[in-house]
This record gives C-alpha cells, structure tokens and sequence, in this order.
C-alpha cells in the first residue's frame, strides 16, 4: 500500500519535472514545478517526515515560488501581458497538472486514511526536530540567520536601484 | 529499528534523477528564470536525499538539514530574482548568452 503510494508520487514527480524544464512559457512551467514540489511533499509525508511536508508546501510552493509568479508578471505587464493572460485561461495549460495535483491529493487522503501504517516505520515528530534544531544544532540556526538578513540586504539592494530608476524615468 | 519500508537506494536513484534533470536544465536552458527553476529543483533533489537518510535512522538531522537547504533556497531566489530585474532592465532580454559583460 505505502510502497504503491511512494511509486507514483515519484513518477509523478519525475514527469512534472520533466515537463516543467521543457516549457517554453515560464508560467507554465511554473505550475508543472509547484505540482513537483507537491509530489516531493507528499514522499516526505510518506517517508515519515510531516513537518518537512508542511515546510516543503509552506516556503517552497507558497513563498519562493509566488515570488517567480511576481517576477514573471512583472516582466510581461502591458497590452501583449493581457493577450497572454486570455491565452492561459483555456483549458488545455491547466489540466494535466490539474489532475496530476488531484491524484497527489488522492494519494494523500489515503496515506492519512490508514494513518500510522501508511508512513514509514517511525515518524519524527515535529517536537523532536525541534529540540534537536535548538540543542545541538542551535550554531545552524545563527548560520541560516545570517544567511537570510544577507539575502534580504541583497535583494533589497538590487531591488531598490530597480524601483529610483524607474521613478526617474517618469 | 524503524527505518524505511521502501529500499534506500529507490528514494537515493529518484533524488538522483531529479537532480539530473535539473543539472540538464541548468545547462541546456538559456534563459534565466528557468536556470533559477532549474537551481530549485537541484537543491530540493539534494533535500529529498536528506530527509531520506533522516527517516532511514528515524533520527531528526535529516529534517535540519533541509531547513537549511530551505532557507539556502530562499535567499538564493530573492537575490537571484533581483538580478533577474536588473538584467531585464539593462539588456532587455533574459537570454544569459546575451549578457557576458561583466561591467556593461
């Protein structure tokens, strides 16, 4: 049961990115990879790591990858941006990874149907993450602070001169 | 021992082949959103491997090696999807092929 599960959530992570890198539309890709990230999230899920699955579907398909979206409209605005959105409505983008997503569903309903057998063998519970994250591992924590004011620093930094141009332009 | 029910070297060969196809990516693709999707996809490949070999040992270290990874691919994405507007605006195209000047 839990093998079977496991399979096709790896195919179907294979296949979505697959499809995702041989899209000529960014956007489309984009939706091939937030249904990879969904499969990866349902193997830890399956692999007995439920809080790496909330994170995985939190900061990757919810945080990073809204943050492609926003780029990627940022780039096509104007009249051409909204022939291009008319032409995303139709059906034929969204429906394969539509029911790629809906088996992904599937299968975890059914992973959380037949609950602890469905996982493997012992699950890590959120509270021992945790505990290991803030003892032992407490310098890891102080490392991925800084690594994010960095980024934030830089981002803001790249972003900034973006937004005085284009103000000056006008 | 808990472990796996599923053989350590399928979860190792699918985090491989994911890797594969964003390494192909990254090297065939030229246009710059799709090499930072391709980066993404790396660097997830390598946190299913973690979390694997977490699960494996029923011990906690895989899942903190991938909030590292996580916060790693955050602070990549947002440096890099500055640099993606201020390529944009300089050389008006994402084609990486286009802009090899270093100081333009």
């Amino acid at each position: 049961m839990m093998e079977t599960l496991f399979y096709v959530a790896a195919v179907i992570a294979l296949l979505a990115t697959a499809l995702a890198l041989t899209r000529s539309n960014a956007a489309h890709a984009l939706i091939y990879l937030i249904v990879s990230l969904l499969a990866v999230a349902v193997l830890f899920f399956l692999m007995g790591a439920p809080f790496a699955a909330a994170l995985e579907i939190v900061i990757y398909a919810g945080a990073i990858m809204v943050l492609f979206v926003f780029v990627i409209m940022m780039l096509n605005v104007g009249r051409e941006g909204v022939e291009q959105e008319r032409e995303w409505l139709s059906a034929r983008n969204w429906v394969v990874p539509g029911v790629l997503a809906g088996l992904l569903l599937l299968e975890l309903l059914l992973a959380l149907r037949a609950a602890p057998a469905a996982t493997s063998g012992v699950t890590v519970t959120p509270k021992e993450v945790g505990l290991t994250l803030f003892g032992p591992y407490v310098l890891a924590v102080e490392i991925a602070s800084m690594l994010l004011l960095s980024g934030l620093v830089g981002a803001y930094h790249l972003g900034r001169r973006f937004i005085v141009r284009r103000e000056k332009r006008r | 021992m808990g472990g796996l029910q599923i053989p350590m070297e399928h979860v190792l060969a699918l985090a491989g082949l994911l890797f594969s196809c964003g390494l192909m990516g990254l090297m065939l693709r030229r246009n710059i959103i799709f090499m930072l999707m391709s980066l993404e996809v790396m660097l997830n490949a390598a946190a299913l491997a973690f979390v694997a070999a977490g699960a494996k040992w029923g011990q906690a270290d895989g899942q903190i090696i991938f909030l590292l990874i996580l916060s790693v691919a955050a602070a990549e994405v947002a440096v890099g999807l500055g640099l993606v507007l201020q390529i944009q605006r300089r050389f008006r195209t994402l084609d990486m092929d286009q802009a090899r000047r270093l100081r333009g």
